[in-house]
């Protein structure tokens, strides 16, 4: 296998990687270097941290998940420190050595800190990553004061955020006008009215020269002699790449890591993509370009030479509440340009559009930018522009019809979303083909409008336009149950309840599903809601549950089963350890292991094989790939341990057959421990027992999983039978209430854990939740010895026919 | 070297179930079969075009599509290509029915 390294482990280059796993051909052994302890996060989303609007989880685009997936070896908080070009090595700050085929250098760029006294002291920063951030946070929860050095793109953005977390914020700019590299001085004086209007204040055509304090910063002090306070200081003057590790080790530099149309550096087997690269004597800083790039390096690296690089066209919009502005192209007129403008000081809005030779050459506009996207487009296609009258080049009428004629009169290949390249037609499609009907839905699909949003206005015409009269505007914003309806969860539950539906297709049909059998998302998650809400009276419907569900076995990446079988609490026999073992024998099982909940899994077995090796076992299914009840883990308790209060083992085998195979929304896991030392560790269980002298305390809401959460505690009872009865109150609770698929954890966090304290104080409250308990365990029979029994199950999911033709 | 096409017996239409997949081994071929809620009878190979591969044989039925039950991608059983926003193409079987034995041509 080729081995690819990459360091960095930034946008651009986890993009670049990206493109390759989807047109490599051949599989890459892939390193990954990155000098933050984070996964790939959605920089551009910062200053929405900042500003309050999102958190960190929600901006990560690529989870460790997706990294484990791909078999990529990631490194985080680790740099590379030298390139040994000769025997194609890099070598880490740890000393870690890893060889390369292929060297991808994804270094990124980092704040430019003005180079004058003081720029080192505390309460100076950055504004580039998630530190940066937290510390802008922190800062703003002890200090008053912040100045932002740079009144462009980037040091708006931040002195908004900064603005919202409660500080007062001067704004030093060198120029006379803000952003002046996109905007003219109509549209900068314009959006300085605004920004005032919110409580900016600017500091305009002011260089600073020393930044003044002890440790921490108390103010600045600028050419003209003049000073200004500050606890806190944010240099937003402009990114720097970060080529040390290419210049130390022989590589061409300027601004940036030199590269050529194939994103090629000077040295064999090395590329460069992102803002460390310098392309035709540019660095870009936006993701659009730099998911170009990532197009043409992944290209190269798999051995199809494509299209090159050309450069791009970018176009600007500032992310700040109150404002609407985007430029692109050319901002000032000279001699062989002219200019189409529309300026209404009353209502604040500015447009310009700048032509030369009959094509679009720049862009700005401030107030209004529904048009950002139609001229963009014709900017970077340079249409001939000379058949349109001025007004058809501006439409200045906020009419929906406007926009809608808009999308009618896009080409199908036309760029709607350029952070990922989704084309209108490619919308269009999935609109049709997928019967999607919201915003939600279509990004999902597609991708359209994932990383800076900018698009999504453009993406909810056309779902207008495309759906006509279906369009539903209140509908197309709200979380659907899927792509094959508008309904919530919610709404088809109540639908069920109230119009007396029994069937999976029943439902699709009454509903009105606009795919007729509907889709994975919605056929498991219908079955589960009409058997939670018709208990004992409803029947099953195998075919609508996935395969695991669906084959009482967990399958495997290479189509083979594992197979668990029950062993309550985890507590077994001698007798049935020799069965295990013989059967495991006697089909060669390739893989015994003990699982995470205590219980014996045999890996590996063949599908024709199950329902044979389930007869020889003769042991219930330990349901260990259902959305049920898991398994019961305990730990030995006042049997035999001398630390034991509580007899966890008895309270665990109780509960584990009182409620084993009963369907829940998502998987359930439960632990009993017999003394709060929690071998069992109840704590990070759906619902966890801790023996006390006394009684027992119930935890729920623990996730030891994706989402750690450690679990509240609920409450405190005396006996077993407490113990039962809360527990089967809490379990029918959550399973009348919950949206299919999702977790306890996170279900509590959704309606709140007072919430369920309430319901679950009611007593007449928990026997009316025992008794729908109850009635709906009555109707689950033991699905492997179902299966031994019935032919019909056994020709129908079991069977593999092999057929002899000859050579 | 000419390449003769097979009619191969597999199954009796009446047999095989709607909405469900049948795994066949015909030599070192591994094929699905498929009958759809329209009577329709499909073939196709039973493998996944994910990079990481998988059996479609168990997946969900849905109208003419299969969902591969590893990675959830959607794929016609009439065509065998797969859905956006995924990409990937299955190989499919020529199916013929007389009387009420169903064949694949090969």
């Amino acid at each position: 296998m080729k081995k690819l390294v990459m360091i960095g482990n930034g946008m651009a280059g986890v993009r670049t990687m990206e493109e390759i796993l989807k047109v490599a051909t051949e599989p890459f052994k892939i390193t990954i270097f990155g000098q933050e302890p984070y996964p790939n996060y959605n920089r551009i989303k910062l200053s929405n941290i900042l500003q309050g609007d999102t958190n960190f989880e929600d901006i990560i685009i690529n989870p460790l998940d997706w990294y484990k997936e791909n078999n990529i070896q990631l490194f985080t908080g680790e740099t590379i420190v030298n390139i040994n070009v000769e025997e194609q090595r890099v070598v880490s700050n740890l000393g870690r050595e890893v060889e390369y085929d292929e060297l991808i250098i994804a270094t990124g760029s980092k704040s430019f800190i003005l180079p004058i006294p003081g720029a080192d002291k505390i309460g100076v920063t950055g504004f580039r990553d998630i530190n940066d951030c937290e510390m802008m946070i922190k800062s703003a929860q002890q200090y008053k004061k912040a100045v932002v050095i740079g009144g462009g793109l980037l040091g708006l953005e931040a002195a908004r955020g900064l603005l919202n977390l409660g500080m007062k914020v001067d704004v030093v700019h060198l120029m006379p006008h803000l952003m002046e590299r996109q905007l003219d001085p109509v549209a900068s004086s314009l959006l300085k009215a605004e920004l005032e209007a919110q409580g900016m204040n600017f500091l305009m055509e002011k260089e600073t020269v020393e930044i003044i304090g002890d440790e921490r910063v108390t103010g600045l002090r600028f050419k003209d002699g003049s000073q200004v306070e500050a606890d806190l200081v944010v240099m937003a003057i402009g990114i720097k790449s970060n080529i040390e590790v290419a210049r130390n080790n022989g590589i061409y530099v300027n601004r940036g890591i030199v590269v050529n149309d194939f994103m090629e550096t000077s040295v064999p087997h090395i590329y460069a993509v992102g803002e460390c690269a310098e392309h035709r004597e540019i660095v870009y800083g936006l993701v659009a370009p730099l998911y170009e790039q990532g197009k043409v390096l992944a290209n190269r690296i798999c051995g199809n030479l494509g299209e090159p690089y050309q450069g791009s066209v970018t176009g600007t919009q500032l992310k700040v509440a109150g404002v609407d502005l985007f430029s692109a192209g050319e901002i000032f007129e000279d001699g062989t340009t002219k200019s189409i403008m529309v300026y209404n000081e009353y209502d604040g809005v500015y447009k310009k559009v700048l032509t030369r030779n009959n094509m679009i050459v720049g862009v700005v506009l401030y107030g209004d930018t529904k048009d950002s996207t139609k001229l963009f487009r014709m900017l970077t296609k340079k249409e001939d522009i000379s058949g349109m009258t001025s007004i058809s080049v501006l439409q200045s009428e906020c009419s929906a019809e406007g926009s809608n004629d808009d999308v009618a009169s896009m080409a199908n290949d036309e760029l709607v979303c350029g952070c990922n390249g989704v084309t209108k037609g490619a919308i269009v499609e999935a609109i049709k083909t997928q019967g999607l009907t919201t915003l939600d839905q279509v990004s999902h699909c597609t991708n359209a409008g994932r990383s800076c949003g900018r698009c999504k206005p453009m993406v909810s015409s056309i779902l207008a336009h495309t759906l006509g009269d279906q369009f539903d505007e209140a509908a197309a914003q709200k979380t659907s149950l899927c792509g094959c309806t508008t309904l919530s969860r919610d709404e088809v539950v109540a639908e069920i309840k109230q119009k007396g539906l029994t069937s999976v297709k029943e439902v699709m049909n009454v509903l009105e599903w606009n795919n007729e059998e509907g889709c994975t998302k919605c056929r498991p998650a219908i079955n589960y809601y009409l058997g939670m809400i018709h208990m004992d009276e409803y029947k099953d419907d195998r075919d609508s549950r996935l395969v695991n569900e669906k084959m009482h076995a967990n399958i495997q990446k290479d189509g083979t089963y594992s197979v668990v079988p029950r062993m309550y609490g985890g507590v077994t026999t001698a007798a049935d350890l020799k069965k295990i073992a013989e059967i495991a024998e006697k089909y060669e099982v390739p893989l015994v292991k003990l699982t995470g909940g205590q219980r014996i899994g045999l890996f590996g077995v063949k599908k024709e094989d199950l329902p044979a090796m389930w007869e020889e076992l003769d042991m219930p299914s330990g349901y260990a790939y259902g959305k049920t009840l898991r398994t019961v883990k305990t730990c030995v308790g006042a049997q035999f341990c001398r630390y034991g209060t509580q007899d966890s083992m008895a309270l665990g085998i109780e509960l584990e057959k009182k409620f084993e195979r009963l369907d829940t929304p998502h998987k359930v896991k439960m632990g009993v421990s017999a003394c709060p030392r929690n071998c069992s560790e109840a704590g990070i269980k759906d619902i966890g027992f801790v023996g006390i002298d006394g009684g027992w305390e119930i935890y729920v809401a623990g996730n030891g999983g994706v989402d750690l959460r450690a679990g509240d505690l609920l409450c405190t009872v005396k006996t077993q039978a407490e113990v039962m009865e809360m527990t089967g109150a809490y379990l029918q609770y959550y399973r009348e209430t919950a949206n299919y698929l999702e977790r306890t954890s996170k279900w509590v966090e959704r309606v709140g854990l007072d919430h369920v304290r309430e319901v679950l104080a009611n007593e007449d409250m928990r026997k009316v939740l025992n008794e729908r308990m109850d009635k709906t365990l009555k109707k689950y029979i033991e699905p492997w010895n179902e299966a031994i029994q019935s032919e019909e199950i056994q020709g129908k999911y079991y069977a593999k026919h092999t057929i002899k033709v000859g050579e | 070297m000419l390449q003769t096409l097979t009619r191969i017996p597999v199954a009796n239409y009446s047999n095989i179930r709607v909405r469900s997949g049948y795994s066949l081994k015909i030599d070192d071929t591994e094929i699905a079969l498929f009958k759809l809620t329209s009577g329709e009878v499909y073939a196709v190979e039973n493998r996944s075009p994910h990079p990481k591969g998988g059996v479609l044989s168990e997946g969900l039925v849905s109208g003419e599509y299969v969902y591969c039950p590893v990675y959830d991608w959607k794929i016609s059983l009439k065509d065998g290509k797969v859905q956006a926003p995924d990409e990937g193409q299955v190989r499919t079987f020529k199916v013929e029915l007389e009387e009420d034995i169903v064949f694949i041509i090969r």
